[in-house]
Formats: C-alpha cells, structure tokens, sequence
C-alpha cells in the first residue's frame, strides 16, 4: 500500500483526476453497452494488458520479443487442460500455467542472454520458439493436437465466477482488473532499481556494465516477469474464447497483433500500451464491421493490412508513439518520466 | 531398399536446398552489404510465387521463364523500396527497421490473402510428374530444373559481386562503408543496387518453388523463418554461408521428414539453429564480428 501511495503522491493532480475520472467511466460504462461493444472493449483491455507486459521486455528492457504468443498460448493451454481434464479451477490452475511460461521464457532468456544473441537474433529466437511449440501442440493428441482444445460450457455453471464461467460481463471487469493491475506492476517496476538497471541496459548495456549492473539479471528478470504477466492474458484468453487452437493461438501474427499497442501508444511508457489499445482495437474492429457492411461478407486479412499500414506510419513519423504527444495537449507534466 | 530409400530422400534434399539458398542468399545479401533485416523476406517469396501461378495460369507461361521477368520486378520492387522507404532508416535504431519491415510484411501477406483467398495454389505443369530413373535413384524433373535454375540465379549473383566493377563497388559498401564514401561510390545508390538484387533473388527462389510447393499466404513467415534459419546457420551475411545453410537444410529437412515425421521437419532445422546460436553464433561461414 506504501507503494501505491509513493506512486499516487508523485503523480501530477490533473493526471490523477483525469485517471480517477477515466476508471469511473470504465467501471460504470457497461451499463450503457451493448453486447457486440462490450465485446470491443474486453479485447482492448485484454491488448492493453499484453501490451503492458510485452513493453517490460521492449520498452523497459529493449529486448524485441516477437514470440508473445508463446506464453498467451502456454498459459492458456495449461489452465485450460487442468481444468479441462482434471477439474482444477483456472483460479489456481494460473499458477502453474504462470510457472510454466516462466519455465519456456527462461530456457529463451538462457539461451539468449548467456550467449550474448541480441536484436534481430533474439527476436527471430522468440519466433522461432513460438513457431515450435506450435508444431509440437499441432502434434500431441493429449492437448487435442490441430483440431484444438475445447472448453465445455455447461449450462447453469455461468455463474461460477471462480472459475471463470460467465458471460462478457465477467470478463470486461476481470479484463479491467487485469489491466489496471498491470499498469500498477509496471508504474512500481518502472522507478524501482530493476526498472532503473532495464532502462541502463536498453540504452547502452556496456555502460550499464561497467555501472556494476548484472545485465544478465537484468534481462532475465524482464523475460520472466513479462513472460508470466502474459501468460495470464492467456489464461483469461481461453476461458474467454473457450477454445484453443495451436494455429491461432501461438501464430506469429498473433505475437504481432500484442506489440501493436505499444508500438503506437509509446514504447517504453506507462500508458502507451493501454492508449495504443484504446486507439488500434476499436479502429480494427470498426474496419472489420464497415469492410462486412459495404463488401456484405468478411474480408480476412483487410484489418491486419490496415495495422500493418499503422505500424510504418507510426514507426516513419512518430517512433515514440502518441503517448508522449498526448502527454503535452492534455497537459500533463511528469517530471520523473 | 532401404539405401535407395535415404538415397532418394538426399537428392530431394540436396535439390530443394539449393532452392532453399538461393531464397536465403537474397536475405544475406541485403543484410551483409545495407545492414538492414528484410524480415518482409518470405512474404516477398510467396507473392513471386502468386505471380508465377498467375503468369501460368493466365498465359499458360512455364514458371522457369516467368522467373525472368518476375526477377526483373523484384529488382525494380527492391531498388524503389530501399531508394523511398528504407534508406531513411538506415541510421534508425534497429528496431525501427525492424517495425517498418513488419510492417511491409503484414501488408504483403494480408494483401495477398485479400486477393486470392486462403486455398492452396499449384503450377501444374505438364512435366509435373515426370521423373528420371537413374540407377536405384527415381529423380524428379522439376526438382531437378528447379536445383538448376537456382545454381544459375546464385551463380551469376556471386560473379557480379566477384568480376564487375558495381558488385566490387558493393562489397566495398560492406567491407568499409566510410572507406566506400570516401572515394566517391554512390553508396545510396549501391545500397538501392543491392537490396534490389536481394529481392531479385527472392523473386526467383519464389518463382521457382510454385513448381516444388503449394503457394497459401499463410506460408510466408514460415519461409521467412526458414531463411532466416540458413542465414544463421550459414553466417549472416556470408554468400557461400547462406547456399551451404540451404543445402544443409535442405537435407536434414528431407531427413527429418522420413526419420520422425514430415510435420516435425522445421523443428529439427530448429535444433540446429539453436545448436549454431549457442556455440557459433556467427555462423558456419561466418567471421567473428
């Protein structure tokens, strides 16, 4: 609680009065929701969650993951088969669905750090990890192999909360949670010692070096916090869908769908993630329903043609994204950022 | 029996490797002289491939003659992407580059998608299933045209860069960029140059596999993916690392395919690039940075 108070005390007035209004709205806005734009907003919130932990590794940290869809598929596929065949709630099954997508993003993390692969190699690594375990899943009939894992939704369990069983209602709040309780890990890793030792090694890890911090900590640390964080977003993601396929699930165009948010929000700060969602989802959702209102079926393909389109437009003209733009027109100073 | 079994299966290897490399040698050769990833690679390889299947199925045009032209394309494609697009992120930091070429991959892919679907395409042509029969050994026409076609593309590639005087200009580019600057190459221009023969390469390799493969747009980071692989394993940047890394490939993929399953054949070329990042980081052929 200490923590939450440092961080409420160093936030400028008006940022925290347009963020204590701006939770209200969400808290509130289902009321005024129909069911197709509560469905919008699960998925914005639940990008500004994976965004926020995928900007640990890139924003904070500087190491390009493009194998985010690994761990959203790992914790998926684990809370999913535990509660699937043995009955064990999500509610715990998180934990070793967690352990697990720390397990893989550490053997990454060794792989890479150790061995001093950087940049391009350790984004094609992520990839090809990802890539990978996909095949493998496609392979073992256990997991249900290419034809996927379902999720059975028992009529009557609907209520059970506890087990993530409901409607969208449950999940836009769950979803909420999840991303303001990532903005709040993020917000005290950011100014603590470890947030200052990833900003040293993204900005010259020699230097870091021979500051005396482990760079090789360091990493490892944002690897295995960034890789249990999403691993939650899978769990959530599962029980959400309520099916899971190795094709979909760990895809690579999924991993790219994860960083689109705070590429165009802002890498490496704290709000770019949920305002890069906030923007990106509804635009891609509205370009889905236009392109099947006027075309008179779906077009697939024609809103990753249009994030791709995002992503050099943001990247030529503005690589830190909209964050730090809209910092300034709303008027928000802050000086530790 | 079961010799002439392995036999086969190396000859495929040994043929489809070659193809594998010359696809690779346009990535090395981009990132070896502009230092700039072309992760958009393979999505670049599978609209060759649409473009051959369309020059065929449109005009009955054989796909190793449509690899000439579509080469040519590629080249033109190449030099107006470095010359607009790329060249002012050559400075950038590496992600940036990075990004812009995710970018450019998820508009090609997808694009592709929106045009021609989600089915498998497949230049059947009329020597499709044609094959030699040379000792125990039963030989694919096409596969052999293809291995062909591919040693003359990389072929001619490696003399440019090694007789006239532009590929020497552009491994001057590479060797010792402020060195190349300062007697007077055009370097903007060599750069534009080499990113267009990059892509001419992948035109052909592209070309040349809608006879090998089935053309799908979902197939494109897996190919990406796979020259990366050869890259790596072969030396980044490194000419002859990047056919070698193909060749090899090639085999153990075709390996693979008879000795575990043909669905698990990229996760041992997997094996070996994690094998090559832990102990050879800079590849086989590669010089230590």
């Amino acid at each position: 609680m200490t923590a939450l108070r440092d961080l409420i005390a160093a936030t400028p007035r008006r940022a925290l009065a347009m963020l204590i209004a701006f939770i209200a709205v969400l808290a509130i806005a289902p009321a005024f929701l129909d069911r197709y734009l509560l469905s919008v907003m699960i998925l914005v919130f639940w990008f500004a969650y994976v965004g926020q932990a995928w900007n640990i590794m890139m924003g904070f940290c500087g190491q390009l993951s493009l194998g985010h869809a690994l761990y959203v598929g790992l914790g998926g596929y684990v809370s999913a088969l535990l509660f699937v065949k043995f009955g064990i709630s999500p509610a715990l099954g998180l934990i070793p669905a967690m352990l697990i997508a720390m397990a893989f993003g550490a053997a990454i993390g060794w792989l890479s750090f150790r061995f001093g692969i950087e940049g391009v190699y350790f984004a094609l690594l992520t990839i090809a990890f990802a890539e990978v375990t996909r095949i493998g899943f496609d392979n073992w009939a256990f997991t249900g192999g290419a034809a996927g894992l379902f999720i059975p939704v028992r009529a009557g369990a609907a209520g059970e909360w506890w087990n993530l069983r409901g409607g969208p209602l449950l999940f836009y709040y769950v979803c909420l949670a999840l991303m303001l309780a990532a903005f709040l890990i993020c917000a005290r890793l950011r100014f603590s010692k470890l947030g200052y030792a990833w900003l040293a090694v993204r900005e010259d890890p020699e230097a870091a070096r021979a500051l005396g911090v482990d760079v090789f900590r360091a990493k490892m640390a944002a690897i295995l916090i960034s890789s249990a964080m999403t691993a939650v977003g899978g769990v959530v993601y599962a029980f959400y869908q309520n099916n899971l396929f190795p094709s979909q699930t760990f895809d690579i165009s999924r991993s790219i769908e994860m960083i689109l948010a705070p590429i165009i929000g802002g890498l490496g700060t704290l709000f770019g993630p949920i305002v890069g969602a906030f923007i990106l989802t509804p635009l891609g959702q509205a370009l889905i329903a236009l392109i099947e209102h006027v075309v008179g079926k779906g077009v697939p393909g024609a809103n990753l043609v249009f994030y791709g389109l995002c992503l050099m437009v943001i990247i030529w003209f503005a690589p830190n994204g909209v964050w730090p733009w809209m910092k300034k027109s709303l008027g928000i100073r802050e000086e530790r950022e | 029996m079961l010799f002439s079994l392995y036999a086969n299966v190396l000859v495929q290897g040994i043929l489809t490797g070659l193809v594998y490399g010359l696809m690779a040698l346009g990535l090395s050769v981009i990132f070896g002289v502009v230092r700039v990833v072309n992760f958009a690679h393979g999505e670049f390889a599978v609209v060759a491939m649409y473009a051959a299947f369309v020059l065929f199925a449109a005009l009955g045009l054989d796909p190793f003659v449509s690899l000439a032209p579509i080469a040519l394309a590629f080249f033109a494609i190449g030099y107006a992407l470095q010359r607009t697009l790329i060249n002012p992120f050559i400075a950038r930091p590496e992600h940036e580059q990075f990004i812009l070429l995710v970018g450019v991959a998820i508009i090609l892919v997808n694009g592709t998608l929106m045009v021609f679907g989600p089915d498998a395409r497949h230049a059947n042509l009329p020597y499709s299933f044609d094959s030699w029969l040379i000792g125990p050994l039963i030989v694919d026409k096409v596969r052999v045209y293809a291995a062909i076609a591919a040693v003359l593309v990389s072929a001619a590639l490696l003399a440019f860069f090694r007789f006239t005087p532009t590929g020497t200009a552009i491994r001057a580019c590479a060797d010792n960029l402020i060195g190349a600057a300062v007697v007077g190459l055009d370097v903007k221009k060599l750069y534009a140059l080499t990113f267009g023969l990059g892509l001419a390469c992948v035109g052909a390799a592209g070309a040349i596999m809608v006879v090998l493969t089935d053309a799908t747009p979902m197939i494109a980071p897996a190919f990406t993916l796979l020259a990366f692989t050869i890259v790596i394993i072969g030396g980044m940047g490194s000419m002859t690392g990047a056919l070698v890394g193909g060749l090899l490939i090639g085999v153990v993929e075709a390996l693979a395919s008879i000795l575990i399953a043909p669905s698990m054949k990229s996760m041992v070329s997997f094996a070996l690039l994690v094998a090559v990042l832990a102990f050879r980081p800079q590849g086989l052929m590669g010089r230590r940075a």
